[in-house]
């Protein structure tokens, strides 16, 4: 009889997962198990026990539901694309705040050096100026710092959505296929970009074209 | 008793921008000598092959050795234990003071801070300037 082979494939199905070495199960193991127990059930048990059937199919389909959805979300993307750009962005904000407070230190310490020279009141105004720049200077060494913050906050994320990707690999293998990732960044130049498309912010150093690339297309 | 500025003050923080800041306060206290690191290793390098220092101010967040690492070990150090130590960071949590504080730091400056926070404090650590 065909129904007596059902408890043994669910048997076989736990054995199967007790062999596993890596210590954790996963969605497809626990839906195939799941499978197998409803199979049984629909075969073996009375009307008294259709309810904990149902509910077993109900929370079969609700796996199935979830692992589609969190696939079209498309957790690789956020790794392929948005965390990337976002620390490579996180990390031009320093190098630029960087760059720029020591253009002010340079200007704070040349004040100073006339200072030197000055007499006593100029001296002690000038001296007082450039202390107040160099205070206000300090501004990038807390912003670092919390951007440094950020940026371990978003490598933390990386690794859980990676952990996320490897579980649900082959479905978001299939949301792939049936929709292909445009790229968000474009070496071609679009012929009909949309207003919306054009506003991406200043550019990383190298993505962009500097003031000479810029006057070459208008010669 | 006046402080000595022409003793080697050793300033210690892994961000350029800072270490820059701190020379220039510490110039305009009229402190000569003033030398950088920018973490506890090197900073330890410079304390055991350089000069006798008279004052170590250093950060806390720092790598591959902390500030609070450095302290520990310039407290345990006999040629070393004797010599200041201001720790200048964002680290504001009272359990940071308490462990810095048993540490053996000479004090403690939270970031951002102004000229006038570091002459306080360095008054109170070397004396009238």
């Amino acid at each position: 009889m065909a129904s007596k082979n059902k408890p043994s494939t669910v048997a076989n199905l736990l054995h199967d997962l007790m062999q596993k070495d890596s210590g954790s199960i996963g969605v497809e193991d626990i839906s195939a198990v799941l499978h197998g127990v409803m199979e049984t059930l629909r075969h073996e048990l009375s009307d008294a026990d259709r309810k904990v059937f149902v509910e077993l199919e109900g929370l079969s389909n609700f796996i199935a539901v979830t692992k589609r959805e969190i696939a079209e979300l498309r957790p690789d993307q956020v790794n392929q694309d948005f965390i990337p750009t976002a620390s490579d962005e996180l990390d031009a904000i320093v190098a630029a705040t960087a760059d720029a407070t020591h253009k002010i230190m340079d200007s704070a310490e040349a004040i100073e050096g006339v200072a030197a020279n000055a007499d006593k009141e100029a001296a002690a105004i000038l001296t007082d100026a450039t202390t107040q720049i160099f205070e206000a200077c300090s501004f990038q060494d807390i912003t670092g710092q919390r951007i440094t913050k950020v940026v371990r906050a978003l490598k933390d994320i990386e690794t859980r959505v990676d952990s996320l990707i490897t579980a649900f690999g082959d479905e978001i293998a299939a949301v792939k296929a049936q929709e292909p990732v445009k790229s968000e960044v474009s070496n071609g130049v679009d012929d009909n970009p949309t207003d919306e498309s054009l506003l991406n912010g200043p550019q990383l150093d190298g993505d962009g074209n500097s003031q000479g690339d810029i006057d070459k297309l208008f010669d | 008793m006046a402080v000595d500025l022409t003793k080697p003050v050793l300033v210690v923080d892994d961000y350029v921008t800072m270490l820059r800041i701190l020379r220039n306060f510490l110039k305009q206290l009229n402190f000569t000598n003033i030398h950088e690191a920018s973490d506890g290793a090197q900073a330890l390098v410079e304390l055991r092959s350089g000069p006798e220092f008279g004052l170590i101010v250093s950060d806390w967040n720092m790598e591959p050795m902390t500030g609070i690492e450095l302290l520990r070990e310039v407290r345990a150090d006999e040629k070393l234990k004797h010599i200041p130590f201001v720790m200048v960071t964002a680290e504001s949590k009272t359990e940071n003071v308490i462990v810095a504080k048993k540490a053996g730091v000479s004090n403690y400056i939270v970031k951002p801070f102004n000229a006038e926070t570091l002459k306080g404090k360095l008054t109170s650590v070397l004396g009238d300037f």
